[in-house]
């Protein structure tokens, strides 16, 4: 007889090969052509934010894994890295550096590490570290630059939706043209510019089922109702459908930020309310708010949610009687 | 004809390429054989022989002892060399007889042949599955002379015949369907009888479209419907499979019985004609032998206690390599510790490979896909949640008892969490509890 024992496992034997270090790559190689849009966009700024965001969010992580003694592993899943490119993204040309890197410590600090790291969030990190900047330096957070590429003589400039907002473009006939909202020739955040660039690696997200396509598709199709209502009803007044999904950080934060898995639902029921609920607040603070803008409020705001949906909206389970009295 | 299956699941790499188109050989029977008395689902048999008895291949030697229990057979002709504990497929020792092969092969006189066994009435059949020891040979080995008997307020409409073999590696099932489908199709036609069902439907997957033909073309002298379900795990779990054919949902906690169906593996099928027709013991059945570990994989037909080691020495030995050994399939198969196990009734395939490390755990990161993929509608990874912490109620409220422990979520878990087996350990724990309440 065999003296050799083997080895006592449970099953199942097999396993798919996909990992957590690979989805957060997938992401990652997804969030280049953006990130390479701003680089071209704004230089040096975007070189300057990106390299910020990065070190100050791997060291926060770093220095906190140290103090809770958790093994340093989940510096390498890639996540950290994602919550540092996606704030530097959402930030303006013009921030300091200095306000990049205490947003980014509160991001990692009070975003995800105080709730236990990862998988155990309620808000998207990156947005925390935005929202505490927004709140914290509301004018630094609001003072924009025109992109290298566009020859406009100004130490400032509007963003495309600033001027939707305060200027009247609409009635003005003021309004960014979409061909520029296209391709990223604008103002705005450095990676939220380039809807083309954004678009390409959502393209490779949804195809290699790394994303839920059921989140960017919910919020895209509430905004275009709610904002297509009306346009319909005063186009003279109101902006098109096309203008509010390629303006400001909608594809962003609906391919990249309300799809982050922690923070998004699990069931379908959940998932489509989550989504339409995000799609409905933008057209709302964006047409009645007192913002330009209302992508990063309204994902924060549906995560709150996140928890009580997944817990109302439970898959049936098979052979469960339907609820039909 | 469009393919029927059912929502969620997953396909697995199927990996059946090296032995399905090995036909059944029969494996010799080993100089030794070691017959747990217990191989199926319930009770244990309790032992009819003694050390230094003669037995013959097919006597009974072991005694269904309630309703929830399978009589167990002598599968050599020999002398008893010990009646003790063993070591188990399943784990703990187990009391086993353990058999000298006198290599006659002498067959139990009392075997009786049946000319007309399609006029048995249902009673008649039972008695002959339940004298042959027959259980499932899907895997769980519940035992078939209970299956077939349904409670008198649940009529039973329809009898399944389970040729999904939805299981990776293993082909044992689809060469019974190539090479013994009358038999199939003879013995599904003794388990309608005996539910007093009125129609046969066969449910094969459409990888295995050989068999279908073949078992299409036959079923016509049978009253049977053979049916393409769509390949993906696990296609061929029981719940699964009625809702792929009938669209039926068996409830929760409930069995087959309470929406009309019983469901039956081929290789069961077979076995009910062999203990109707001839009186045939179920002391041999079909298992694959394969993975990347099994010098030259088979399928063969095995004697019920042959040690694996015996097995796999047929097949030209294992790799030096080899870590992990498996009986049953890749998905729901339980490792082994080493060689010295003997094949039971529930032993669908043994397989071999080296596996890798296994890969660090890392956080849920709530993406879904477990949800995405069971097949019974359950959220995996809050039932390990609730286990990992300890709110037994909370996992129970939310369906633990539920899995079926098919494994589709850890497979597709990108984090590596253990998830069945915390699944597992929970439903351990609340069945546990329920039974101390009950105490």
């Amino acid at each position: 007889m065999s003296e050799k024992a083997f080895i006592i496992q449970s099953s199942p034997h097999f396993q798919d090969k996909d990992s957590v270090p690979k989805i957060m790559i997938t992401v990652i190689i997804a969030l280049l052509p953006a990130v390479a849009a701003s680089v071209y966009f704004f230089r040096l700024r975007a070189i300057g934010l990106y390299i910020s965001c990065l070190v100050a969010c791997l060291l926060t992580e770093a220095i906190f894994l140290w103090i809770r003694k958790k093994p340093f592993q989940s510096l390498w899943d890639g996540s950290v890295v994602i919550t540092g490119l996606l704030l530097a993204m959402t930030l303006p040309p013009t921030l300091s550096l200095e306000l990049a890197i205490i947003g980014s410590v509160v991001a990692v600090a009070i975003g995800k590490q105080v709730f236990g790291g990862l998988g155990h969030n309620i808000f998207n990190p990156a947005l925390v570290g935005r929202a505490f900047l927004q709140t914290a330096f509301p004018v630094a957070m609001t003072t924009w630059l025109p992109p290298v590429t566009l020859a406009v003589d100004a130490v400032t400039y509007a963003t495309p939706l600033g001027n939707l907002k305060f200027q009247e473009a609409v009635v003005q006939g003021t309004l960014t043209p979409i061909r520029q909202l296209f391709w990223g020739n604008t103002g705005g955040c450095i990676g939220e510019t380039s809807a083309i660039a954004l678009l390409l690696g959502a393209l490779l997200l949804i195809t290699k089922k790394t994303i839920d396509w059921r989140i960017p598709a919910g919020i895209l199709l509430a905004l275009t109702a709610f904002t297509g209502v009306f346009w319909i009803a005063g186009p003279d007044k109101y902006a098109s459908p096309a203008f509010h999904i390629l303006a400001g950080g909608l594809l962003i934060g609906a391919f990249y930020m309300a799809t982050d898995m922690v923070t998004s639902p699990i069931y379908s029921k959940a998932i489509w309310i989550y989504a339409l609920g995000i799609g409905i607040m933008v057209g709302l603070v964006r047409l009645f708010g007192g913002f330009p803008e209302g992508v990063m409020y309204s994902i924060l705001f549906m995560n709150t949610f996140v928890p009580l949906l997944n817990r109302t909206f439970k898959p049936r389970i098979l052979g469960e009687r339907r609820r039909t009295s | 004809m469009k393919t029927k299956t059912f929502p969620h699941g997953i396909h697995p790499p199927e990996g059946k390429e090296s032995t399905v188109e090995k036909k059944l050989e029969f494996l010799p029977p080993p100089e030794k054989v070691v017959i747990p008395m217990h191989q199926h689902f319930g009770n244990p048999a309790e032992p009819l022989v003694k050390k230094g008895e003669e037995v013959f291949l097919g006597q009974k030697i072991g005694e269904a002892t309630s309703l929830f229990s399978a009589s167990v057979h002598a599968s050599v002709s020999g002398k008893v060399l010990s009646v003790d504990g063993h070591n188990h497929p399943l784990g703990k020792p187990v009391l086993s007889v353990t058999l000298a092969n006198d290599g006659e092969d002498r067959v139990y006189p009392e075997w009786e042949e049946t000319e007309h066994p399609f006029e048995f009435d249902p009673d008649q059949i039972r008695k002959k599955v339940k004298d042959a020891g027959v259980v499932g040979l899907g895997g769980a080995a519940f035992p078939t002379a209970v299956k077939i008997t349904p409670p008198k307020d649940k009529p039973i409409d329809t009898v399944i015949i389970n040729g999904c073999e939805c299981e990776p590696i293993l082909t044992a099932d689809y060469r019974l369907m190539m090479e013994y489908p009358d038999e199939i199709l003879k013995g599904a036609e003794l388990v309608r009888i005996a539910t007093g069902a009125d129609r046969t439907l066969v449910g094969i997957e459409d990888n295995k479209k050989k068999a279908f033909d073949l078992l299409h073309q036959r079923a016509a002298s049978y009253s049977a419907e053979v049916f393409l379900v769509k390949t993906k795990y696990p296609q061929g779990a029981e719940k699964n499979l009625i809702y792929a054919l009938l669209g039926r949902e068996v409830p929760r906690g409930g069995l087959p019985f309470d929406v009309g169906v019983v469901v039956q593996n081929v290789g069961t099928a077979k076995a009910v004609w062999d203990a109707v027709k001839t009186g045939k013991t179920l002391y041999e059945r079909a298992l694959t032998v394969s993975g990347d570990g099994v010098k030259e994989p088979k399928n063969l037909i095995a004697r019920i206690g042959t040690p694996f080691q015996a097995v796999t020495d047929c097949c030209g030995g294992i790799g030096e390599d080899v870590n992990l050994v498996i009986m049953g399939g890749p998905m729901m198969g339980l490792s082994q510790w080493n060689l010295d196990v003997p094949v039971i009734k529930g032993t669908s395939g043994i397989l071999a490979w080296s596996s890798p490390k296994p890969t660090t755990e890392f956080s849920c990161i709530r993406c879904g896909r477990c949800v995405e993929h069971c097949p019974m509608g359950l959220v995996p990874t809050q039932l390990m949640k609730y286990v990992k912490y300890e709110q037994l109620p909370e996992a129970e409220n939310w369906g633990a008892l539920d899995c079926v422990e098919c494994g589709s979520c850890q497979y597709s878990c990108p984090a590596k969490i253990p998830l069945v087996h915390w699944i597992r350990l929970g439903k351990n724990q609340i069945m546990s509890q329920k039974r101390k309440k009950s105490a």
